[in-house]
């Protein structure tokens, strides 16, 4: 299939990249760029695992098309620390052990990350279906819940 | 309508095979930077095996556990775990690990005692200093020296300072031809868990409203981990109580779930609103530190105790997993006919 130049930014630096129209974004980080961070899980949006940011808000990366994100701002889990720095969401998770395996840990923190900036107060309950779309296998979702509660109330 | 029961299970997991022999093996190198290279074949599948054979290595060195780096990656090369399954893990790979650092500090000794022409016996370990007992003023290096020294040679005799370690709970028993008995575990764990759950009755869906779940595990190596292990265990029980399946109920096999959306697993939204979980701890005679494995039953602990609960809010005993909505209303359609 003909290829074509997809131009976007990828965790606050441009790149372009050849791609084909049916490629998904999940496909093109995965496998054209080796941002290996947002997972495959089902490859059918269903598990949450590939959830990026795109222009701020969560998508599955693999119900996106990737030519869709022409000209816009992509968030994956490699691009939440700064400086070095882990992200608070990530310290929070860390430190308080929400996740077993891992596999879900990146689509989670980039939900999180989309919840916090819309709601910086959440109950427990607007976590809980914020982050229902999310499959944990491991079933961390009330350390998850803990550690997002705990980066609302500022301890990290 | 809605009816709300509770139940509740204790659960008796064997952890570890006594009967039939179940070995694991470990080895840690003295590198040339002063870190420990601890090779293991138990596999970490998130479950934390790693962290804690390091935490057990770095106890038994008396180092922090910075020092030590772990690896279980490549099956060909790694020392040999029968597997992570059975909660085995936690009771037995900690024995060989700790065995592996006693000959690895054999090893040590040896290699110092001839630096010094000294005694090996008389060589001692204080964290990351050894010393000659009696000359510690004179007769003193670090890990990181000795490490320098063995492997870069220079001054010191080259050396290659690796122990190794192996263990089962026992060797293998034949049973008792006359009694049939066979000491057939390693260790039990011992766990307790209560559920309350609210039946729709109009359309079979069961919630689970709250939960507690406590487990007696020896000794809580890593409490972050026992709580991880606690609360996925629900993951998988609940899972197994209400909703999974890969097996189609009706009419035919092309029901069956094909893709991992149609295979219920609970979700944030499942997850009960209020829950409980708890860590006891009696140290087990079998264990390094005390330390069993539970963690494969913290996933049994919860089916019957929800199974108990809706037994206990609508009447009927639900004798098949999962109990789906076609279940409880099947199970109310036979109790109103046999009323
Ligand atoms: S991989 Fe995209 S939702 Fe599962
Ligand atoms: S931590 Fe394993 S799937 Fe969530």
């Amino acid at each position: 299939m003909k290829q074509q130049v997809l131009t976007f930014i990828l965790n606050g630096e441009e790149v372009a990249v050849l791609v084909t129209p049916t490629e998904t974004l999940l496909d093109v980080l995965r496998e054209r760029l080796q941002i290996t961070g947002p997972k495959r899980g089902c490859d059918d949006g269903e598990c949450g695992a590939c959830t990026v940011l795109l222009d701020g808000e969560p998508v599955r990366s693999c119900l996106t098309l990737a030519l869709t994100v022409e000209g816009r701002t992509v968030t994956t889990v490699e691009g939440l620390m700064v400086k070095g720095e882990l992200d608070r969401l990530q310290k929070a998770f860390y430190e308080r052990g929400a996740f077993q395996c891992g596999f879900c840990t990146p689509g989670m923190l980039m939900v999180a990350k989309s919840l916090l900036a819309k709601n910086p107060n959440p109950s427990r309950d607007e976590i809980r279906s914020y982050m229902a779309g999310n499959l944990c296998r491991c079933g961390s979702y009330e350390e998850i819940i803990e550690a997002i509660q705990a980066v609302a109330a500022g301890e990290y | 309508m809605k009816k709300k029961g509770v139940g509740m299970s204790c659960v008796l997991h064997p952890t570890g095979n006594k009967g039939a022999g179940d070995p694991s093996q470990a080895a840690i190198q003295l590198k040339p930077d002063g870190t420990f290279a601890l090779l293991v074949g138990a596999v970490d599948i998130g479950q934390g095996s790693n962290t804690i054979l390091r935490q057990f290595a770095a106890d038994a060195l008396g180092v922090p556990i910075e020092k030590i780096l772990v690896s279980n990656f490549a099956d060909d090369f790694a020392p040999l775990c029968l597997g992570s399954f059975a909660s085995r893990v936690t009771l037995i790979d900690p024995h060989a690990v700790v065995n592996a650092v006693e000959d690895l500090k054999r090893r040590i000794r040896e290699w110092v005692a001839n630096e010094w022409e000294a005694n090996p016996e008389d060589i001692e370990f204080d964290g990351e200093t050894v010393y000659l007992r009696g000359d510690r003023e004179r007769r003193s290096m670090t890990m990181d020296q000795i490490a320098a020294g063995a492997n870069f040679g220079g001054g010191y005799n080259p050396g290659f300072l690796v122990g190794t370690g192996a263990w089962q709970p026992a060797k293998f028993h034949a049973h008792d031809p006359e009694t049939g008995e066979m000491p057939a575990v390693g260790a039990i764990s011992f766990g307790c868990c209560i559920a309350e759950v609210e039946v729709d009755t109009e359309t079979g869906v069961v919630d689970v409203t709250r939960l507690v779940q406590v487990w007696e595990v020896g000794k809580a190596v890593n409490p972050l981990l026992v709580r991880a292990q606690i609360n996925g265990g629900l993951h998988i029980g609940m899972g197994y109580a209400l909703t999974e399946s890969s097996y189609p109920y009706w009419p035919t096999e092309d029901y069956a779930p094909e893709k991992l959306g149609d295979y219920f697993m609970p979700t944030f939204l499942d997850y009960p609103p209020e829950l409980i979980y708890g860590i006891e701890e009696v140290p087990h005679p079998a264990g390094v530190q005390g330390a069993k494995g539970f963690s494969e039953g913290s996933s049994n602990g919860p089916p019957p105790a929800i199974i108990a609960a809706i037994h206990d809010a609508i009447g009927v005993w639900i004798d098949t997993y999962p109990a789906t909505p076609e279940v409880i209303l099947k199970a109310l359609e036979a109790k109103k006919a046999s009323e």
